[in-house]
């Protein structure tokens, strides 16, 4: 097993192979970050950033959350494991909220009953995704994944990395900055039967375009028709509407379907990072709709197995401000209010952005169709270097603007350096 | 219509996690739980480190608190402060800038990416060597990675105590470049742990047979209430510099910071002295781009709070200073218990010898009880432990210690006199 090393006096290269542990490529909007800081231009703005700023550019925590904090600081009595999977009352809580929808979801709530939905708590988004990806590459059928194009940078690392393969479908039009709708029916179309099928369930990431219920019932048809396996992604959950009830549609209609037979099992990735501001804390959950009550048990058995050797359980801090906010009425009331006031100060420079751009040589209507924490301006890598290297303008190459690093006293000079790059 | 995952079988529940549940189903007033893996105080409650308390109050109080998200690699002002604290101020490898440091989700985080990254990158023996016994998640943290697992002879169950024997000439009989873990302290589940003249000798047949050893340090200061004691054949290891490979080390702060849900800990990488500084720099950066990936694919960035509660804890002087007070509270606690059941024991003239329970260490005690001794505690006494015989001491109090002792006794001789 030993290797002939081209550095035969270091014993670290003869053991183990570290002169071939290749340099991993840096994360794209970390690097963004770091040039960002560099930056001695006083008129930077960073909008690479997919966490919340408020009005003078800081960060904030949730007026709510912190209340939630101060609780726990007096109630808590212990800092023990939870369970595996999480605590009942973080599941129950969760799954409530999501399912039954503030009562408003039937579907949902009778699926509850049923015990058809394993609920777990995962770390965040990221861990959700890659506990069902580890779930499907043990117990699916099918081990290949459709996308959208484009989707999260880290959407197909997270797939391949746990063995599936990953494709793309299509998903947006850059020539005419809209949802490239007809090619996203007939990619899915073209897909194998019983892929994997990862839809966003609301503020798609990065372009912000989601579809029309019209257009959802389109595409549940050719889901149902080819038996695609749904894999939701909602990390935004509230940033559309501002209310967390209104957005999620689809998985009220998910819930429907289900009920009618129509489509037999699905799964959920959810996180708090955004909509309640807990992005650290990591804390979220998976929920997979199984095909029957023993079924979901035998879900969470094997969930369990797969996360107990990766990192026991999952940490508590998160999950109990979650916790707090679900089970007192007050605080919960205070969160929905809190939620609503930042995605609209998001609508509202959203908003002012695109009253003062330069619309004379350039069609900015999609702003106004984009919803969440992005837009996706359509620029060209070229175009956002140059806002970066003239104006310390930071932004993702693929022309995708966090909205929450805009706000009234930056507004103004943003759109001057987009109109100024766009004239040439 | 479509049918999936057809061929998911139920698993049968985690049996400390079915220990937990017939305890919490037992209506005894007098039952006692000696299966838990937490902390108790004298009142058998948990207890928040009044340490953690003031590093809660002071962090979320201080201006600039925030839920944002770390860097992939975690908190640095943490990873700085873990590092020290485990390796020491004086070490060779903070003074060589020899470490590379990945903040994880506790323990089970930090072997986990280990596994995971030994399995990708490590041109030796994949083989992980364990102590047997060991913690029941060792094995299959190891396994679901990919590598494979072995065993090294640890619990001599005759004499209830350390087979030093078989372990060393285990190591020295394994495959040149094989993987060892070691737990540098308060052995789970044994708790029992080599003297530092036993650590020379295993450490002696690691460097001689090139093997690349990963320490699992689950309860430094825990153990003796010394942080520098506890992490002792650690930084041997490392500072002798005889030992060829990298060390790997995964440190968790569950049990002795009492931060167990929380999930935090760290795993750093050791690069071997001798190194050139230019081959180390670009070993370190590939070694930490490489960590980051695996962490981005998994998790994208460890939790934020626990860190920040264990940065403080470690630098502020006066948290600092309350926490080694609390592991002081916390070692002697136990140690008092050790004593005073086997103190009670021999008073009983209970069968057997029980100064093993006084030799170990940390958390647990593996008191030699059989499969069917621990089956009749639960059931006739309402004593509940492990069925390997692993007692959590963490369990026993001024309260509970006597009858524990009694019911000991009672089981002891009865299976020994059925076994006639």
């Amino acid at each position: 097993m030993l290797r002939r090393s081209t550095r035969p006096f270091s014993v670290a290269t003869r053991l183990a192979k570290w002169n071939e542990i290749p340099l991993a490529p840096p994360d794209k909007i970390l690097g963004i970050s770091e040039a960002f800081q560099k930056d001695t231009n006083s008129k930077k703005i960073n909008l690479g950033v997919g966490a919340y700023r408020d009005n003078s550019g800081k960060p904030i925590v949730f007026p709510s959350v912190k209340k939630a904090e101060t609780v726990l600081l007096e109630k808590e009595t212990d800092k023990e494991y939870t369970g595996i999977i999480g605590s009942k009352k973080y599941q129950d809580s969760v799954r409530n909220f999501i399912f039954n929808n503030s009562g408003k979801d039937a579907s949902g709530a009778q699926l509850i009953k049923e015990g058809r939905i394993v609920t777990a708590q995962t770390i965040s988004g990221t861990g959700s995704l890659r506990v069902i990806a580890d779930f499907l590459k043990r117990f699916n059928s099918a081990q290949n994944i459709i996308v959208p194009k484009p989707t999260w940078a880290n959407h197909v690392a997270v797939f391949t990395d746990a063995g599936l393969s990953a494709d793309f479908y299509a998903y947006y039009d850059k020539e005419n900055n809209d949802l490239d709708f007809a090619n996203l029916k007939k990619s899915i179309s073209d897909a194998a039967d019983e892929s994997v099928i990862l839809l966003h369930a609301c503020c798609h990431n990065p372009t912000g375009m989601d579809l029309t219920p019209e257009q959802w019932e389109e595409v549940l048809a050719i889901i149902e028709q080819k038996k695609l396996f749904p894999l939701v992604d909602m990390a935004y959950q509230g940033f559309a509407s501002g209310s967390p009830y209104k957005d999620i549609g689809l998985i009220r209609r998910l819930n429907e379907l289900v009920q009618e037979g129509k489509i037999p099992t699905y799964a959920l990735c959810q996180s708090f990072a955004k909509n309640m501001g807990l992005y650290g804390e990591r804390t979220g959950s998976i929920s997979i709709i199984a095909e029957s009550g023993s079924q979901a048990k035998a879900i969470e058995s094997q969930l369990k197995k797969l996360i107990r050797p990766m990192y026991s359980n999952p940490p508590i801090h998160g999950s109990r401000i979650v916790e707090t906010i679900f089970s007192d009425e007050n605080l919960l009331s205070e969160w929905l209010a809190d939620l609503d006031s930042v995605v609209g100060r998001l609508n509202v420079v959203r908003d002012k952005l695109y009253q003062k751009l330069d619309k004379t040589n350039y069609n900015w209507d999609h702003l106004l169709k984009q919803r969440g924490m992005f837009i996706y301006t359509g620029l060209s890598a070229e175009q956002v270097i140059e806002l970066r290297e003239k104006y310390s303008v930071y932004a993702t190459e693929d022309g995708r603007f966090s909205i929450s690093g805009v706000n009234e006293h930056n507004v103004d000079y943003l759109a001057d350096a987009i109109n100024q790059v766009i004239k040439k | 219509m479509a049918s999936y995952f057809t061929e998911i079988k139920q698993l049968p529940p985690d049996p400390l996690f079915g220990l937990k549940a017939r305890y919490t189903a037992d209506p005894r007033s007098d039952k006692v739980d000696l299966g838990i893996g937490a902390y108790r105080d004298n009142n058998g409650k948990p207890w928040i480190l009044p340490a953690v308390r003031g590093a809660e109050k002071k962090l979320i109080e201080s201006p600039g608190y925030n839920h944002e998200y770390l860097g992939i690699s975690g908190y640095e002002p943490f990873l700085t402060a873990a590092a020290e604290v485990i390796l020491g101020a004086n070490s060779r490898a903070i003074s060589e800038s020899a470490i590379v440091s990945q903040q994880s989700l506790s323990g089970t985080g930090a072997l986990h990416l280990v596994a995971v990254f030994l399995n990708e990158f490590f041109a030796g023996n994949k083989t992980v060597y364990l102590s047997k016994p060991t913690w029941a998640n060792h094995h299959s943290v190891f396994l679901s990675a990919g590598l494979k697992v072995d065993t090294y002879p640890y619990w001599d169950a005759e004499n209830k105590k350390l087979d030093i024997e078989g372990f060393v000439s285990t190591i020295q009989n394994a495959p040149q470049g094989s993987i060892i873990l070691l737990h540098p302290c308060a052995h789970n589940p044994t708790g029992l742990d080599p003297t530092p003249a036993e650590w020379n000798r295993i450490l002696d047949a690691i460097a001689e047979r090139k093997h690349l050893p990963i320490f699992d340090s689950a309860y430094q200061g825990f153990a003796s209430g010394s942080l520098e004691k506890d992490a002792a054949s650690i930084r041997t290891a490392i500072d002798s510099g005889k030992i060829s490979s990298p060390i790997f080390v995964c440190q968790s702060f569950a049990k002795n910071v009492g931060m167990y849900g929380e999930r935090v800990g760290a795993l750093h990488v050791i690069l071997p002295a001798g190194e050139s500084a230019e081959s180390k720099e670009t070993l370190k950066s590939a070694i930490k781009s490489q960590l980051n990936k695996l962490t981005r694919s998994e998790i994208s960035n460890p939790p934020a709070y626990g860190a920040k509660i264990v940065a403080t804890v470690l630098t502020d002087p006066e948290s600092r200073k309350q926490w080694e007070e609390d592991l002081v509270t916390m070692s002697s606690r136990i140690i008092k218990m050790r004593n005073e059941l086997k103190l009670k024991l021999i008073g009983l003239g209970t069968p057997g010898t029980w100064d093993h329970i006084t030799n170990q260490t940390g958390m647990f005690s593996f008191t030699g009880l059989t499969p069917d001794m621990a089956e009749r505690l639960e059931k006739v006494h309402g004593v509940y432990l492990m069925s390997s015989g692993r007692a959590s001491v963490a369990g026993l109090n001024d309260g509970n210690v006597d009858k524990v002792a009694r019911a000991f006794d009672e089981v002891i001789r009865f299976c020994s006199k059925s076994k006639l």
